[in-house]
């Protein structure tokens, strides 16, 4: 009998999304699944090019002008943000229910704008009188104060160019969260920044998490990361998902082999530095089956005939792979 | 910014010094013999060597250059040939027309080039952008002094809406001169009827001579928007649900426009010099047609006095629209 799963905020069930280029479609996403559950930091990890941004943009509805999803759903509650239009998807999702946090926080704002110009912008509150103006503003310097920038009281008279790395990103974590979204969803947030800044902003996406009761999607490349920040985690390659579940059971005992030789390229965790023989496929012409089976040690015939099913060896830990169908049916 | 502005004045001061030795070489080089020239086409020799003594021109050239610098920072140009007035009393009288002339059309050109450009940059590759994209080709490539006439002849002669020529109807005085132009005069006074006769008489010149100027802004605005929309602050402001209107007409339009005021203190060139033309045809009495009777007449003084004049506006134009741009981009200003 399986128990009854608690209802995720954001639910993603087999998303293919196809990007038309002059050389014919390329699947950038082939049948992704992921949920996000309730307060709970779930992690995206895959190498550059395995559609992490259009996972990113799929949800947010900013697909590329020649970009589609051609199936699929992405469930925010009870709505799929897949059937929207695109004004609710402005009005009532980007900046409203999912907060976005930006990769680059060096080029995320515009450099000829006030600081507060750009956040207030994020604070929709109906009517637009000189009182609610004032209100914003208050509003927006909580924020900037809770996010712990220095001086918030005038940053916002201040321009981009003003502000350190560090600073700039937690003006952006103040302007995804201007609208008190329930879900975050932060690309690769800190990947711009040096280790130390990338720590505190860590600490403090944790932190905010926690104390705002947020679900957060947190994007990057970095398995150090997810360790540091993420209760779950999704590893993507290729446009697919191979391999899902909590973040101590992944690291520890990955079940899928692209996770495995992924976590053997981390220099502090591998005693000897290894590699993944060939490259990421080309999204136009991807190897039918699993996707990562043309550089996969364990390869046989059948990883070719199609995708294989998805399975969870473990509760909450699921892969999907050929060799672990034996251990989930027994 | 006070400190932005100063430095700004400083470097305008080597490129009026050049403007001196330009305009000094015009005069004192290039007629082989400026003596002979002035003396007139009968003159004896002796006549010659006599005028040459009586201008300083058996001086060394240096010697010619700090009295020339003297004049003309005493603002001393003699006499015009053709009037037989200070060529300077001739100019103060006529520079507000010009610039009354050339800022309409410059004017004129921004606010309708700089959102035809973005429309064309927002609709990228549509019917729109490419018929704007021909019209623009037709509008840098046209001969102003053909259009002009062609307006003259549909607006003026077969319609009758548009006056044909002038900047005033002759006999009717015009209005109190406060700035000098016209425009602005009668707006301060409040005397609309005469605004409405300056209106209907700068139509047509201010349009022909804008042409050339709004499509080189409509063409640098496009560029400017579509490059802009590749950033990344706008894929972060799509993603962070502003609107899609505010994303264009406000934080894509200003970072284009911050491009595009460089472009309009060049253009400000060509467009002085465009102007002697469309005041030659509309016979605007400004100091583009001055300049041109001027030359015909060789009338030296007056045509050298014209030439430091708009070099001088010119200077003054771009250290403007350099102060502008600081003001629209906080960065310019800091690295400076």
């Amino acid at each position: 009998m399986m128990l009854e799963k608690p209802a995720s905020v954001l639910e993603i069930r087999d998303l293919s999304v196809s990007v038309g280029t002059d050389e014919g479609e390329a699947r950038i996403l082939d049948n992704v699944g992921l949920s996000l559950m309730p307060g709970s930091i779930h992690g995206i990890v895959g190498e550059s090019g395995c559609g992490k941004s259009t996972l990113i943009r799929s949800i947010l509805g900013i697909l590329p002008k020649r970009g589609r999803a051609t199936h699929g759903s992405i469930m925010l509650g009870e709505r799929n943000l897949l059937s929207l239009p695109a004004d609710a998807l402005q009005k009532d999702v980007r900046g409203r229910a999912i907060g976005f946090i930006p990769q680059d926080p060096f080029q995320a704002l515009n450099p000829v704008f006030r600081v507060g110009t750009q956040l207030l912008e994020n604070v929709r509150t109906p009517g637009d009188s000189k009182a609610t103006r004032e209100a914003k503003r208050a509003h927006v310097i909580s924020l900037l104060k809770a996010v712990q920038l220095p001086d918030a009281e005038h940053a916002l008279d201040r321009y981009p160019h003003q502000f350190s790395g560090g600073q700039r990103q937690r003006l952006l974590i103040a302007a995804a969260l201007a609208a008190a979204p329930g879900i975050i969803l932060a690309d690769e947030p800190t990947t711009a920044l040096d280790v130390t800044t990338q720590l505190q902003i860590l600490k403090l996406l944790r932190g905010l998490a926690i104390e705002r009761d947020l679900s957060m999607l947190f994007v990057t490349h970095d398995f150090g990361v997810v360790a540091q920040l993420c209760d779950t985690v999704t590893v993507m390659y290729a446009g697919q998902t191979v391999e899902s579940g909590p973040v101590a059971q992944v690291l520890k005992a990955p079940f899928h082999p692209y996770t495995q030789m992924l976590l053997a390229c981390h220099p502090e965790r591998a005693e000897e530095l290894a590699g993944i023989p060939g490259a990421v496929p080309s999204p136009l012409r991807p190897p039918t089956g699993c996707r990562f089976s043309p550089r996969c040690p364990h390869a046989r015939a059948e990883c070719t005939a199609g995708q294989p099913p998805r399975v969870a060896p473990q509760p909450g830990h699921a892969v999907r792979c050929v060799l672990h169908l034996d251990e989930a049916a027994a | 910014m006070t400190r932005f502005i100063l430095r700004r004045l400083l470097l305008a001061l080597p490129a009026l010094f050049g403007l001196l030795v330009l305009t000094f070489i015009m005069l004192r080089v290039l007629p082989s013999d400026p003596s002979a020239a002035l003396a007139g086409e009968n003159a004896t020799p002796e006549q010659i060597a006599a005028v040459r003594k009586a201008y300083g021109f058996d001086e060394p050239l240096w010697k010619q250059f700090v009295i020339y610098v003297g004049q003309v920072a005493r603002a001393d140009f003699g006499n015009s040939i053709i009037s037989n007035r200070p060529v300077v009393s001739d100019i103060a009288w006529r520079l507000p027309a010009t610039i009354e002339l050339t800022f309409a059309s410059l004017l004129f050109a921004a606010l309708v080039g700089i959102p035809l450009g973005t429309m064309a940059a927002v609709w990228h590759n549509s019917p729109f952008d490419h018929v704007m994209r021909v019209v623009t080709v037709g509008g840098l490539a046209i001969a102003s002094f053909w259009f002009a006439i062609i307006l003259q002849i549909v607006f003026s002669m077969d319609l009758g809406w548009l006056p044909l020529r002038s900047r005033y109807p002759d006999g009717l005085p015009p209005p109190t001169n406060i700035t000098g132009l016209y425009l602005v005069d009668s707006l301060l006074t409040l005397r609309f009827d005469q605004f409405w006769l300056s209106f209907k008489h700068i139509i047509m010149p201010a349009f022909t001579l804008s042409l050339g100027g709004l499509a080189s802004i409509a063409r640098f605005t496009r560029a400017g928007v579509l490059e802009t929309m590749q950033k990344d602050f706008v894929h972060y402001a799509e993603a962070a649900g502003y609107a899609r209107k505010r994303i264009i007409w406000v934080y894509v339009l200003r970072n284009s426009v911050v491009a595009a005021t460089t472009q309009i203190g060049l253009l400000f060139g060509t467009l002085i010099s465009s102007a002697v033309a469309v005041e030659a045809i509309f016979d605007w009495p400004g100091v583009g047609s001055y300049a041109v009777s001027a030359i015909l007449t060789s009338d030296y003084k007056a045509v050298l006095a014209v030439t430091l004049v708009v070099g001088v506006i010119y200077a003054i134009v771009n250290i403007v629209v350099d102060v502008v741009h600081a003001m629209l981009d906080p960065r310019v200003a800091e690295t400076l």
